[in-house]
């Protein structure tokens, strides 16, 4: 590992302060992500700031019903919160889904947004890979591509983003709230992330040393009848292959509206547009579910791969949007 | 490059000067001869190197040391009351989680162990907290059953496939820990 300086700054604006100033600085959250790169050399700072003690780290309920949580509170807290889990089950859902008990203590809520991907080329700094070293190419076109992208992917990366949390985050109109160099801002969760195109050495919209200080997750009725539904292949402690965030309102048998992301098929969590609008006034029947993945899934590409590639994500994601609708709607039948 | 931190292990304050490269257990192992927490992949992958930090479960070999600077630490060695540190567990008696490892045969190889021990400790003070996991259903309280406890412990392999017995030890022990709010639930042992 290749030598870092260590900081632990008096409060967040210093911390902000020291990362801007040095290309070379990152900022520690549980370090969960982190410190697995700096063992494989994936990154490679001069200088490790650390976050603990500086981010708020409790759940704070505004005046309009939202609620902040803070970018220091860990997963698990996020997860068992009872407001969360009455008001958001989909959120807490995504989280319980996602690591491990241990690494859900450490993983904080600004640092899991913006864990890097599990491609294994990424992840191995002998192989070529455009995420990892812009120009060198992408190994996992034509290698192993089961866990890879089959949305928004480009010629130059393959690669999907692996959290759970953020999967629920984009389905839920989450906003950002960001301390930068330049001031504070707030951003939409579906535009923190971007798609590849032809520069994957940027996961995110931020800048060098934005920090991530809470996430608003405003108050939306349609969220209490909300579930996370992760496929992947064991059954707990993997990552997902496939995964859907679904909420929907049901009235009379007819879908009044729906909030659906999916997870695991694309380099950001996929907000599922097309799929909402195809379900708004739509009877609540498996029909109307296979309609409304296809019209989202009009524009998939499969990749091929060594290992028979990740065509089989397309219907997989098909029948897992359709049983997750299903469940939901059945919940309370008039 | 070096710094100084001190850490309380198993209930010692223990000052020591590390690189700050230094995870967590590469400092209890290799510096303080702690070695109940194992290094199974030092990746977060297998959680043989699980400690308390601060009363939480966490992965050892993904902390690094200098962000443990006053952390309260706990291993498999200073779980039981009256333990003492290294080597001494035996002695102060054995944490009701051990006594039912032992006791359900829980093990094969052993070397899984210290982290499952932990880990279970960890994840019972969580079910007493209420916490959901992923296979619990509604809002409400969770009871605890095989199901529960198998998910729970999902963060710990073990490679001599010790599975069925551990689920049993860590459902017999949420039954015999004194008084805690897990005594009474519903039990599928
Ligand atoms: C074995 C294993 C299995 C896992 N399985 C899953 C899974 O199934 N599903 C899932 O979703 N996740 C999974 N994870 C990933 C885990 O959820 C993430 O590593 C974790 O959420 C990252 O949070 P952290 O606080 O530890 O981030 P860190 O590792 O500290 O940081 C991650 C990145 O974010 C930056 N950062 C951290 N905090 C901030 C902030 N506040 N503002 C700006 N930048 C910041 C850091 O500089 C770094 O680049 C798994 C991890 C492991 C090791
Ligand atoms: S898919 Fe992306 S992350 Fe993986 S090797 Fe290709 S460029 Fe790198
Ligand atoms: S050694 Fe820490 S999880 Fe495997
Ligand atoms: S008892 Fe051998 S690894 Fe678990």
């Amino acid at each position: 590992m290749k030598p870092f300086d260590y900081l632990a700054p008096a409060d967040a604006a210093e911390a902000v302060r020291s990362v801007a100033a040095n290309p070379d600085a990152v900022f520690l959250g549980g370090g969960t992500n982190l410190v697995d790169h700096l063992k494989l050399g994936v990154a490679e700072p001069g200088l490790v700031v650390g976050l603990a003690g500086l981010l708020p780290s409790g759940i704070e309920e505004l005046d309009d019903g939202a609620l902040r949580i803070g970018a220091g509170v860990s997963n698990s807290d996020l997860a068992a919160d009872p407001r969360v889990r009455e008001r958001f089950p989909v959120l807490s859902q995504a989280l319980l889904s996602g690591a491990s008990g241990q690494l859900r203590n450490m993983a904080t809520v600004g640092g899991n947004p913006l864990q890097r991907t599990r491609c294994v080329y990424f992840q191995d700094v002998t192989t070529p890979c455009n995420k990892r070293e812009p120009g060198s190419g992408c190994s996992a076109i034509g290698g192993w591509t089961r866990h890879h992208a089959v949305l928004g992917a480009s010629e130059h990366c393959i690669a999907v983003h692996p959290s759970d949390m953020a999967v629920a985050m984009a389905a839920l109109d989450a906003r950002v709230r960001t301390l930068g160099p330049a001031g504070e801002r707030a951003i939409p969760f579906v535009e923190l992330h971007r798609l590849p195109g032809d520069a994957p050495e940027r996961d995110t919209a931020l800048e060098h040393g934005e920090l991530i200080t809470a996430i608003d997750l405003p108050a939306q009725p349609i969220a209490r009848r909300s579930a996370y539904h992760k496929v992947r292949d064991r059954a707990s402690y993997a990552f997902a292959l496939v995964s859907v965030a679904a909420a929907i309102e049901v009235e009379g048998g007819v879908i009044r509206d729906a909030r659906i992301a999916f997870g695991g098929v694309a380099h950001a969590p996929w907000r599922a547009r097309r799929a909402e609008e195809a379900l708004r006034g739509a009877p609540a029947s498996d029909g109307s579910y296979r309609a409304a993945a296809d019209a989202e899934l009009t524009d998939a590409r499969p990749a091929e791969g060594l290992d028979g590639g990740n065509a089989f994500k397309i219907p997989l994601l098909r029948r897992t949007l359709t049983a997750t609708l299903r469940d939901l709607a059945g919940e309370d039948p008039r | 490059m070096q710094r100084e931190i001190t850490v309380r292990v198993d209930g010692t304050a223990r000052p020591l000067t590390v690189d700050t490269r230094t995870t967590l257990l590469d400092a209890l192992r290799e510096r303080l001869g702690i070695t109940s927490p194992k290094k199974g992949c030092d990746h977060g992958q297998c959680g043989a190197c699980t400690v308390l930090s601060g009363g939480r479960r966490v992965l050892s070999c993904l902390t690094l040391a200098v962000t443990q600077d006053g952390a309260e630490v706990v291993t498999a060695e200073g779980l039981a009351p009256g333990a003492a540190g290294a080597g001494q567990q035996l002695e102060g008696g054995l944490h009701p989680v051990q006594r039912a490892f032992v006791d359900c045969d829980a093990l094969q190889c052993g070397y899984c162990t210290p982290g499952q021990v932990v880990s279970a400790v960890g994840a019972l003070d969580e079910f007493a907290a209420g916490w959901p996991s992923a296979v619990t259903e509604g809002p409400g309280a969770p009871g605890l059953d095989r199901a529960e406890v198998a998910e729970r412990m999902s963060g710990n392999l073990c490679r001599c496939a010790a599975y069925v017995n551990i689920v049993t030890a860590v459902l017999r022990a949420a039954t015999s820990l004194p008084a805690g709010p897990t005594a009474g639930k519903e039990v599928d042992g």
